[in-house]
């Protein structure tokens, strides 16, 4: 590339939720005639249809485009998109170690929200410049002018020269582009010194196996060089190496120190080129790695199990092919009574977890169901050992357990003032223990509670925008184990425990959570031939119970003049009926059964 | 199946002078030319059907609508074409008829053309239910029909009965009940009211008054107990008889042997094949040929239909249908349901109880698609 590394600029935009980050990006690569008109699709940064249908980003991606700015210069513009979703805070905070500067986008409706905020200390962290752009100001309800105040008064930077756009209407976008040719510095960088270059991206390509994408820190590399990945030590050959476009890659001679690009050596699979890792040369390597490398731990467990039996091959490739793509997926092979043959699958939180079981039943045209979600509790036994559970299977005998611990977070909400009882309410009933409340502005709130990991993963999400119809915002990061009072609870049905529906739960928690699975249970499990009990137990004591009455009648009385069509249309759709049910010891359960009961709150 | 083993005869006749609000049997409002061109197709039929199935029939059925509305002469031509085309020796011949003044004479002319059994529509004896019911007669003239019918040298009658009706109770099904018994008839059919879609009560369904479900089962059993008390012993889930007056005809359809039937909307199963005349008068007058309906009598079948009887599925009928015994799998299957009262199971075989008749839709199907097979 023929232009000087004072005119790169790698930047990231970031953006609470549905505050218009991808459009503006749209709007970036149009204006910078990356795309030709007829290939633009709204948010073409986002790839997968989930994340276009939920209008969210869950893989970073990154662009190389050129800008000719109002000062007559080619400037190159490395865009680099970053996932905006707490469950994957790792890998923005690697995005944005790979820029010099942050677009940070604020709805000039709604303010500043949970993860504006999340999101603009991680690049406050980062050491980023930030570049505060003010978004929809084409909405009736627009306060550009309060909206300006706030990002000076909570964040504390300046924000007098920031722009007012409607990225939607593709206004005032040219002063964005100017602004981060002004602000945002060109990368520093040696181009003589070993190569150290940071990897914020990778995924798997059926032509040329892991593509990493990188910032070049330091040095050079060209097709032909053996790369070393400094946390694996696995060395590989570069194939090819050069630019991401809009809409494809471009190989080029090499990549340099401040540039960002693609790398392609034959990887089999992102395990081994993991996010965040440094990439060097073998024969002339760096001595230390870029800091901040770690391997993402899975906090959420659950069961994943075919509908149908058969189709558990097919799962299983299904899981094998996200893994290439996502390292931080983890399964291992379990059994249920209840579900037969399935996976125990592992997941940064609740949005990776209904991510990739919408991928299986969308992509992989998978009917699948799904256990209830499990943290990973540290329980130390009475002999010293410590072990990790995040399956209720495993749970050990009470008598066995010195102490059960269970993993809680730093949750913050944003909310307007109005909601902050609401809130209260709800978080004292998820056993939050109260922090601290600080006033973002006159009428809005950040309130700070400290929450079980596993009060949220349920149905937290929900329960809060319809306590604040909406308004509310939230964001949470892990703060380590904490002493809990945890107990089993299992499901009988006619006498016999149903493995899959077992959870682990707080003991003040579990009284109420069986009376209302019970409840569940009851309303989705059809009459059956005999009276079913469903019973609710801890340790052996039964704490709810309900009953699924026998079916009184069903029959045809009459079978007019020799027409027996319609009986046995009636035996077949029976027939058929059969194959949807689960055979749980002599109860039949619908699929459905299973998964009602993971959303209690509806 | 080439065999002279008799068939039955069935015969839809498509009319009635009204329409009840809970039927949704397929008829036409009786008008005479309607139903003497009628008569003339079936007549025209029977030497075709004759040729096409060379064999006698055993029992012949006139099922409707309200066959009695077609009258005596109509109705002795058709069984004096019908000896004639099919022999009918020592044939058991059913004539549905429903209560009004004055049959004696009816009765007396189709008695002597052949007709030997009679099935009088009752469905109740309490004047407020018959009412509901938008039944065009009362209590009392059914009685004079049974008596008529007597007198007219009938020894084999039936009274249909609804159960789980618009205001009935223990109280009013058991004078329903003693109706019949006083009446001294031989047999009885008692229906669960069922609300099809698309009559009269399936379109105000929410505003009928009828027994729920549980309410429902519960007449149904007081009645098997009731009916079983005076002698009448259920021999189908809706049916009962004194010793030896089982519907012969009937009987047919659940032991899935042959039947033919003519006539829009009736259903036939002749040589390993079912098939039917759709619901359409003029089609048929005009020609139509029956649909075809695929093969019939095979082993779920004729298992479905075994266990609507008290009978139910034995050792010796399968062996003596399909050459093998009952398959241990369903007599294990069965056996899991004795407990809670729904089936009894013996060495030889199975059956329902009136409990298990309740529920045997469901029953059947965990019966026959238990485990392995499925």
């Amino acid at each position: 590339m023929s232009i000087p590394r004072e005119r790169i600029r790698n930047f990231s935009i970031i953006a609470h939720i549905d505050h218009g980050k991808s459009t503006l990006a749209d709007r970036i690569l149009e204006q910078t005639k990356s795309v030709a008109l007829r290939d633009m699709e709204n948010q073409l940064l986002d790839n997968m249809d989930l994340e276009r249908e939920r209008g969210i980003t869950i893989k970073a991606h990154a662009v190389t485009l050129i800008y000719s700015a109002k000062d007559g210069q080619d400037y190159v513009f490395n865009l680099i998109d970053t996932p905006g979703h707490v469950d994957f805070n790792y890998e923005v905070s690697r995005s944005l170690a790979a820029c010099e500067g942050a677009v940070l986008v604020v709805d000039a409706s709604q303010g500043i929200e949970a993860q504006t905020l999340a999101n603009t200390y991680l690049a406050v962290d980062a050491g980023l410049e930030i570049v505060p752009v003010i978004n929809k100001i084409d909405l009736p309800s627009a306060q550009p002018e309060k909206v300006r105040a706030e990002i000076e008064d909570v964040i504390g930077i300046p924000a007098d020269e920031a722009p007012c756009i409607s990225a939607k209407l593709g206004t005032n976008i040219d002063q964005v582009m100017e602004q981060i040719v002004k602000c945002v510095p060109p990368p520093q960088g040696d181009e003589s010194a070993p190569l150290k270059a940071l990897i914020f991206d990778s995924y798997y390509d059926a032509y040329k196996g892991v593509i990493i994408h990188v910032r070049l820190k330091d040095g050079q590399v060209h097709p032909g060089d053996t790369i070393r990945l400094m946390a694996t030590g696995a060395e590989f050959t570069v194939v090819e190496c050069g630019y991401g476009r809009a809409t494809c890659l471009e190989p080029s001679a090499g990549l340099s120190a401040g540039e960002v690009g693609y790398i392609a050596a034959s990887i089999k699979t992102v395990k081994d080129a993991r996010v965040g890792d440094t990439v060097t040369l073998a024969d002339n390597p760096a001595k230390k790695a870029l800091p901040g490398y770690r391997t993402v731990q899975p906090m959420v467990f659950c069961g994943i199990y075919p509908a149908d039996g058969a189709r558990y091959p097919d799962l299983r490739d299904a899981l094998d092919k996200l893994q290439l793509n996502d390292a931080a997926l983890s399964f291992e092979p379990e059994t249920s009574v209840a579900l037969g043959f399935g996976f125990r699958c592992g997941f940064l939180g609740l949005l990776h977890m209904e991510i990739i079981q919408e991928r299986l039943e969308r992509e992989y045209n998978l009917d699948i169901i799904t256990t209830a979600p499990s943290v990973v509790y540290r329980i130390t036994k009475t002999s010293g050992e410590v072990i990790f559970i995040d399956n209720p299977t495993n749970y050990p005998d009470p008598s066995l357990i010195a102490q059960a611990e269970e993993p809680m977070t730093n949750s913050h909400i944003y909310t307007p003032s109005e909601y902050v009882g609401n809130i209260m309410e709800l978080c004292q009933d998820r056993r939050g223990v109260f922090k601290d409340m600080k006033y973002i502005d006159t009428d809005r709130v950040d309130i700070h509670y400290e929450l079980p990991l596993n009060e949220i993963i349920y149905d937290f999400f929900d329960a809060l925008k319809s306590r604040t119809r909406g308004y509310a915002s939230f964001d949470y990061e892990l703060s380590g184990y904490k002493k809990s009072s945890l107990v089993k609870l299992d499901i009988m049905l006619n006498g016999d425990v149903v493995d899959a529906l077992s959870f682990i739960i707080h003991s003040d928690k579990a009284y109420p959570r069986a009376r209302k699975m019970a409840e569940k249970l009851a309303e989705k499990i059809p009459r059956q031939l005999f009276e079913v009990p469903i019973q609710a137990c801890v340790g052996g004591r039964i704490i709810a119970r309900e009953t699924v009455k026998a079916m009184r009648k069903d029959v045809l009385a009459k079978c007019y003049g020799g027409d027996i069509t319609r009986k046995k249309k009636l035996l077949e759709k029976q027939k058929e009926g059969k194959k949807r049910m689960r055979q749980l010891g002599t109860v039949e359960v619908p699929q459905e059964a299973f998964m009602s009961v993971l959303k209690l709150d509806e | 199946m080439n065999n002279v083993t008799p068939f039955g005869l069935y015969l839809h006749v498509p009319f009635c002078d009204g329409k009840c609000p809970y039927c949704d049997f397929y008829s036409l409002p009786a008008d005479g030319e309607r139903m003497e061109r009628y008569t003339q197709r079936l007549l025209e039929l029977f030497p075709a059907y004759a040729k096409r199935y060379p064999r006698p029939a055993d029992t012949l059925y006139f099922g409707g609508g309200t066959p009695s509305l077609l009258g005596a002469k109509r109705l002795s031509a058709l069984i004096a074409r019908a000896k004639e085309c099919f022999g009918l020796d020592g044939a058991e011949i059913t004539v549905e008829v429903n209560p009004a003044e004055d049959l004696s004479a009816f009765l007396r002319d189709i008695r002597a053309a052949g007709a030997n059994r009679l099935s009088i529509g009752l469905q109740s004896a309490n004047e407020d239910e018959l009412v509901l019911l938008g039944r065009r007669h009362t209590a009392e003239q059914a009685k004079k029909a049974v008596r008529a019918a007597q007198s007219a040298g009938f020894d084999n009658i039936s009274l249909d009965l609804m159960l789980a009706v618009q205001k009935q109770t223990r109280e009013s099904l058991l004078r329903s009940v003693q109706f019949c018994a006083d009446a001294g008839v031989q047999h009885i059919s008692a229906y669960l009211l069922k609300i099809e879609p698309d009559t009269v009560y399936g379109k105000k369904k929410e505003t009928l008054c009828v027994p729920d479900d549980d309410a429902a089962s519960d007449l149904y059993l007081f009645a098997c107990e009731e009916l079983e008390k005076r002698g009448f012993h259920q021999y189908e889930i809706s049916n009962f008889a004194k010793p030896g007056c089982e519907s012969r005809h009937n009987l047919k359809y659940w032991h899935c042997e042959e039947y033919l039937g003519i006539g829009p909307a009736a259903h036939s199963f002749m040589e390993g094949k079912r098939f039917y005349y759709k619901r359409n008068f003029s089609e048929f007058l005009g020609g139509a040929q029956p649909v075809q309906d695929g093969d019939g009598g095979g082993f779920e079948e004729y298992a479905m239909l075994a266990l609507r009887l008290t009978e139910g599925l034995t050792d010796n009928g399968c062996r003596a249908r399909f050459g093998g015994k009952l398959p241990e799998r369903l007599l294990r299957a069965a056996r899991l349901y004795e407990k809670g009262g729904l089936t009894v199971c013996g060495e030889g075989g199975f059956h329902f109880t009136p409990k298990g008749f309740l529920v045997s839709n469901m029953l059947t199907a965990e019966i026959l698609y238990n485990g392995e097979d499925v």
